[in-house]
């Protein structure tokens, strides 16, 4: 079935019910891999929710469907939310969340185009590259005359990278309209606050001045999250940046805003405590981790 | 011996432009390096396809890969030392993890690069290459030879390293030469030693070998354009009826031909061999010949090492 690019009324209860469970999909990921990175993971679920649930244009049963919108997460740790959403609209099995981590698995600790082509479009990890790839897939998309939306997603701390930079140069100076860039902007990375260990503040006058339309938002505000992307003119001869100030740990009190939480994982009493506090979706229920599994 | 010299990055160029009017998905990237490798001619053609990146390799790598996978059959082109070692990050993983479609491309690979000394003498470009899984490296002998690959390597599916030299070298190819990546050319018969090359030091292998002959020593000439992966039968056969090796490149003699030749003989049947290369150092400005003469990379340091190991094999002095 084809989804439509900003197609329908929004139903702002639906895609929060959406990223509820995208973070329990997470945590329940990283819990059962004994590994990941919740953090940025949770700060993500509310903009992957709106990009999943209205946004881009894709086919959930061909995934090469020639008109779908593009997604880069240059910053590829974040991307327990990603594979969950994924899964939500059928591109995945569900069951195969369960997988994450593990040997063999399609779902890489980092994305990986070579175990999932169908829907990575570049394996991520070493950060500043996946921006870069973005503009590539834009550029090309131009050239052949295909009007699809490309969006990329980037870590305020990957910011520090130059080749974030040296891609900003590109979108800017070949006018790429369908590039969005959303930054996840929580002021955290693994050593303690951006501010402290390398400040990129502010990110959205950078921009400007690279030549980039500028936002900046609560980035784990679904209405607004959803105002930004309809409003952007892909026609406008300029790539946007949307700076979402994000929570790392969003939803989970103990998580929220502790760089602790960047690279690490729940232990089951922590993970009982997060997923009630997260609560529960309407529409969903949990994919399953089988006994064997459960290990 | 050659009288015809040509720079290979002019009939790369030439076979740029060729390309781009037979397939409409080849584009070319560039490093403000366009004249410097010969792109101009395809940059006036398809200007729609050519795409000025500025001086940032790692966002060139990087973008092109995003054209590989959208389907576009881009060329990166820039210096060696700045495709391989600057932006190998991204072709580490944009290129090479991802499998993409890529074309790195190089000019000013080697130690001849006329003045501009160590920073931009790229000796080292090829093994870096070679630690890329499935990465395939083409290194041709001469300007006929550029040509050919260029056709070959866009016709191929999956990221090339392509790695051409500055300075014109001796043409001892022709135009219509058949060439196939992985399939290294006998280009003189022998049985004595083998001499292994690639890249302008094939012209300088037969020339050793004229050499060896006046001394009676037949030489057999292996033209070993593609590094990765390597043409194992005519290597084995070398081996089998040669049982002496000399190897020669326009490189440092870690990791590239010689390293890579050195593997296998090491795993198959250790035979006396040698390696002509840069040795472990950096290199320095001068030009051309003074270079060659002092790092060793000329066709009396070849048939030296090949009288050396004829020593070893046989147990008498050759030299």
């Amino acid at each position: 079935m084809i989804r439509r690019r900003f197609n329908g009324t929004v139903d702002v209860l639906q895609l929060k019910d959406f990223a509820t469970q995208l973070r329990r999909d997470s945590l329940r990921m990283v819990h059962h891999a004994g590994a990941g990175h919740i953090g940025g993971s949770l700060g993500l679920a509310d903009f992957m929710a709106v990009l999943y649930g209205y946004a881009m244009e894709f086919d959930t049963e061909n995934p090469d469907y020639i008109n779908r919108d593009r997604i880069i997460l240059s910053n590829g740790h974040t991307c327990p939310p990603w594979y969950a959403a994924l899964a939500r609209t059928g591109s995945i099995p569900l069951d195969e969340l369960a997988s994450f981590r593990k040997l063999g698995s399609r779902l890489q600790g980092h994305p990986a185009r070579k175990s999932l082509p169908d829907f990575v479009e570049t394996s991520s990890g070493p950060l500043g590259q996946g921006f870069s790839v973005a503009n590539g897939i834009a550029l090309s998309q131009r050239l052949k005359g295909n009007k699809t939306r490309v969006y990329c997603i980037i870590g305020d701390g990957e910011s520090q990278e130059g080749q974030v930079w040296e891609a900003a140069l590109t979108a800017a100076h070949y006018n790429l309209g369908s590039l969005t860039l959303f930054v996840n902007d929580n002021g955290l990375q693994i050593d303690g606050s951006t501010s402290e260990v390398m400040n990129v503040e502010p990110l959205d006058m950078k921009f400007a001045s690279f030549g980039w339309n500028t936002r900046v938002i609560d980035g784990n505000d679904i209405e607004s999250i959803v105002r930004e992307l309809e409003n952007i003119d892909p026609n406008q001869g300029k790539p946007t940046v949307i700076v979402g100030k994000t929570l790392m740990g969003k939803g989970v009190s103990f998580m929220e805003n502790r760089s602790a939480w960047h690279g690490s994982w729940p232990d089951a009493e922590q993970l009982k405590t997060a997923l009630r506090e997260i609560g529960n979706s309407r529409y969903y229920t949990d994919f399953s981790i089988t006994e064997a599994e459960n290990v | 011996m050659f009288n015809t010299k040509m720079p290979m990055r002019d009939m790369f160029g030439k076979a740029l432009l060729e390309l781009g009017s037979k397939n409409s998905d080849v584009v070319v990237l560039t490093a403000d390096l366009t004249d410097a490798i010969k792109t101009t001619l395809f940059s006036k053609a398809f200007p729609d396809r050519f795409f000025q990146m500025g001086i940032k390799e790692s966002d060139m790598v990087g973008t092109a890969a995003g054209m590989a996978i959208d389907g576009l059959i881009p060329f990166v082109t820039t210096f060696a030392a700045f495709a391989t070692s600057l932006a190998n990050q991204s072709v580490r993983v944009s290129m090479g993890y991802n499998e993409a479609n890529v074309k790195l491309t190089s000019s000013h690979g080697g130690i001849c690069v006329g003045g501009d000394g160590a920073t931009h003498q790229s000796f080292e470009d090829i093994a870096l290459m070679r630690l890329i899984p499935g990465m395939t490296i083409v290194v041709p002998c001469d300007a006929n030879e550029a040509y050919n690959a260029t056709f070959s390597v866009a016709k191929y599916i999956g990221p090339v390293y392509l790695r051409l030299g500055r300075i014109p070298t001796p043409v001892i190819t022709k135009l219509d030469d058949r060439f196939e990546i992985g399939h290294a050319k006998v280009l003189r018969e022998g049985n004595d030693i083998a001499i292994v090359a690639n890249g302008m030091m094939v012209a300088f292998a037969l020339e050793a070998a004229d050499a060896l002959a006046s001394d009676g020593i037949q030489a057999r000439v292996i033209n070993m354009h593609t590094v990765k992966p390597l043409d194992i039968s005519v290597l084995k056969s070398a081996v089998d009826e040669c049982s002496a090796i000399v190897t020669a490149e326009e490189h440092t003699i870690i990791g590239g031909l010689g390293g890579a030749v050195s593997e296998y003989i090491g795993s198959y049947n250790p035979i006396p061999i040698e390696r002509v290369g840069v040795k472990d150092t950096f290199g320095e400005s001068g030009w051309p010949d003074e270079i060659l003469k002092k790092y060793g990379l000329t066709a009396n340091d070849i048939a030296n090492s090949a009288r050396r190991v004829l020593t070893r094999k046989i147990g008498r002095s050759f030299s």
